[in-house]
């Protein structure tokens, strides 16, 4: 946007949107393991939410929902759920990502399914982060809006 | 937690959490990306040497299922001497230069040291995850990983950097690509990934037209990744331009990986009577590759530019390599593999004095490298001495077994335009390292202004200096360490070589070779 003006019905229309678009993301993430969907397709929508916001607003004011520099830290965390879900099977005594070792006190087809969604929430953060990181490394450099 | 059970998959999974979480935690404290990534590394030695000697004790491949899947359902890890072997040479390797990395990086990357350092820990979770998969589609994933985080690596150098960068990434992104599609390939016909699975397949369908063009997008996209002679047109830019801790990371290691892998698709997935007998694949690679040991070696005595010239050695050597690999028979592979480790150590010296340089002269053209350097920098100079007296071939340093053992194979093969070629390329090698070693050491300090005059282009203050006035100005203890350590491993090695053929690399030739 490089332009001054901002249009109210673009703000307002992406604002009312963009919640359901993540609340519509948080739904394929959470139900990836029994249903279409799975981490990485929620987790574009939870950054195409958040990046419409970036686009109808404005960078200064997006600010205020998603900061920039929060997209490589939330892209790292994302990973690192990934990687301890599996590492945390690995140190009670399973292989690494054999989520039935996952100390959760439940049957082990019961664990694993809860393993798989831990696991999905880390790749939905992870790509939403990066993509959302992405986007502002290449507007860097640009005039601001 | 049973740490011998998990020992295989500790190191990738070490690498890759360090390297994800280094930009959190040193989001604050710039200082903690170094330390994390020596500690990473350090480990990461540790876990190799405990792979390597459980290997050793084992006697035969250790597998780990990931996620307790079986193979051909799962990714399967696999211990063997081979991958035991190599991912201790890249660790150590790697932790000698990150020991080195600090004041070089402070000088010519001021303010990049986190990103760098994160990118530096997944490049190794790469190399490590393609050296210990089992996997060949698990083989591809962490080479896209190793490959983007080594173009940036490449790209965060001088000006012309990124345009070397850019030149790797399209040809590294086709190599990819050209090795995912013969993959497929194997897939369609065999319906598994699992190499193990796929070399008991194989030779059901070794006649199928898809297998052959498997194989053939899979050796040349690997030849890419390791720079074999008419694919290596990226390297040469890409080295030159890149940072001095990144050339001295990424010249030892990444074409040796892909040398690694090349080895492997060749002996434990097609199976070497494929390659060699009933395709010309194996003796297709050692003709390339000794058209690239001459080609590589003649480029290098043009070079005016240290770290260019090293560049076009590489080349030369990974044909050494290549040549090995070709052979197809025991001394070739022997020679080989332990080519891989002494041609690590050698590379990773030189680009290391050649970094010291950098740092201390602010250039590393071999046309101003004059004879005050012998006092300025006397260790360094030493280290390279070693190194080049190594690269050369003479006994008792490394470089001269490795290259024995492929002249052996040659001879079993009884090619002898190849052992030709040893030959003649151990005296190219001679030409180009001892023009440097007779500027620094043949001449008298006080015959400087004589030598400017015959330089032409060279005018410098230096004129004035004579043998009293020449201060000693070495590299501090960090980067001096790393380097005198690879140089004397180079002596060591090279007496060892008997231990390391007879204890580890004798295992790794497969039955029937």
């Amino acid at each position: 946007m490089t332009r001054k003006d901002n249009n109210p019905i673009v703000s307002l229309l992406s604002r009312i949107v963009s919640p359901f678009i993540m609340l519509f993301a948080l739904y394929v993430i959470f139900h990836g393991h029994y249903s279409p969907g799975g981490g990485f397709q929620g987790g574009t929508m939870l950054a195409a939410a958040v990046l419409l916001i970036r686009l109808a607003a404005g960078r200064e004011i997006s600010q205020l929902q998603f900061k920039k520099s929060w997209g490589t830290p939330v892209g790292s965390v994302g990973v690192f759920i990934y990687f301890f879900t599996g590492f945390l099977a690995l140190l009670m005594g399973g292989n690494y990502l054999d989520y039935s070792f996952l100390p959760l006190g439940l049957e082990a087809p019961v664990t694993r399914g809860w393993g798989i969604l831990s696991i999905e929430i880390g790749v939905g953060l992870a790509v939403m982060g990066i993509l959302v990181a992405i986007y502002d490394d290449l507007l860097e450099g640009e005039p601001n809006d | 937690m049973n740490l011998t059970n998990n020992s295989p998959v500790l190191i990738p999974l070490l690498f890759l959490s360090t390297g994800i979480m280094t930009p959190v935690l040193a989001m604050k404290k710039e200082w903690l990306a170094r330390w994390i990534a020596l500690g990473a590394s350090a480990a990461s030695v540790a876990l190799s040497i405990f792979n390597l000697i459980r290997v050793i004790n084992v006697g035969k491949p250790i597998h780990y299922k990931l996620g307790n899947w079986n193979p051909s359902l799962g990714i399967e890890y696999v211990l063997d001497h081979l991958s035991a072997f190599v991912i201790l040479v890249i660790n150590a390797i790697a932790f000698l230069v990150l020991i080195y990395a600090k004041k070089s990086i402070e000088s010519e990357l001021p303010g990049k040291e986190v990103p760098y350092y994160a990118s530096v820990l997944l490049m190794l979770c790469g190399f490590n995850g393609m050296m210990i998969t089992g996997d060949l589609f698990n083989l591809y994933v962490f080479l896209e990983i190793c490959s983007l985080t080594l173009y940036g690596l490449i790209a965060v150098g001088e000006k012309k950097s990124s345009m070397a960068a850019f030149t790797y990434l399209i040809m590294g992104t086709i190599a990819g690509c050209f090795y995912l599609l013969g993959v497929g390939f194997l897939y369609i016909k065999t319906g598994s990934l699992n190499m193990a699975d796929v070399r008991a397949i194989l030779p059901f369908m070794l006649d199928q037209p898809a297998v052959v063009i498997g194989l053939c997008f899979m050796t040349l996209g690997l030849g890419i990744k390791m720079a074999l002679f008419p694919l290596h047109g990226w390297l040469p830019d890409a080295y030159t331009y890149a940072p001095s801790v990144s050339s001295a990371l990424i010249a030892p290691t990444g074409t040796k990986v892909a040398s690694y892998v090349l080895i492997r698709i060749f002996y434990f997935v097609f199976g070497i009577t494929f390659v060699s007998k009933t395709l010309p694949v194996a003796d297709i690679i050692s003709w390339l590759a000794v058209v690239g040991i001459i080609y590589g070696s003649i480029m290098a005595i043009a070079q005016k530019e240290l770290k260019r010239m090293l560049a076009y050695s590489t080349v030369a050597q990974v044909g050494y390599i290549g040549l090995g690999i070709g052979l197809a028979n025991p001394f070739g592979l022997i020679g080989a593999v332990l080519h891989i480790l002494n041609h690590a150590v050698m590379k990773a010296c030189l680009f290391l004095v050649s970094g010291n340089f950098r740092l201390k002269l602010g250039h590393s053209n071999i046309f101003k490298l004059d004879n005050t350097i012998r006092k300025k920098m006397p260790w360094t100079m030493a280290a390279f001495t070693i190194a080049a007296l190594s690269m050369v071939g003479l006994p008792p340093m490394a470089g001269f077994f490795s290259k024995w053992y492929l002249a052996l194979g040659t001879i079993e093969k009884g090619n002898w335009l190849f052992l030709a070629a040893i030959l003649v390329s151990t005296l190219l090698n001679a030409v180009y390292f001892f023009r440097i070693l007779e500027k620094v050491y043949m001449k008298p300090i006080d015959s400087q202004s004589s030598n400017t005059h015959e330089q032409g282009t060279y005018h410098d203050h230096s004129v004035k200096e004579n043998e009293e006035t020449v201060k000693r100005d070495e590299v501090s203890p960090s980067m001096l360490f790393p380097t005198l350590t690879l140089a004397a491993a180079l002596v060591v090695l090279g007496i060892l070589n008997a231990i390391i053929v007879d204890g580890v690399i004798k295992y790794i030739i497969p039955k029937g070779l």
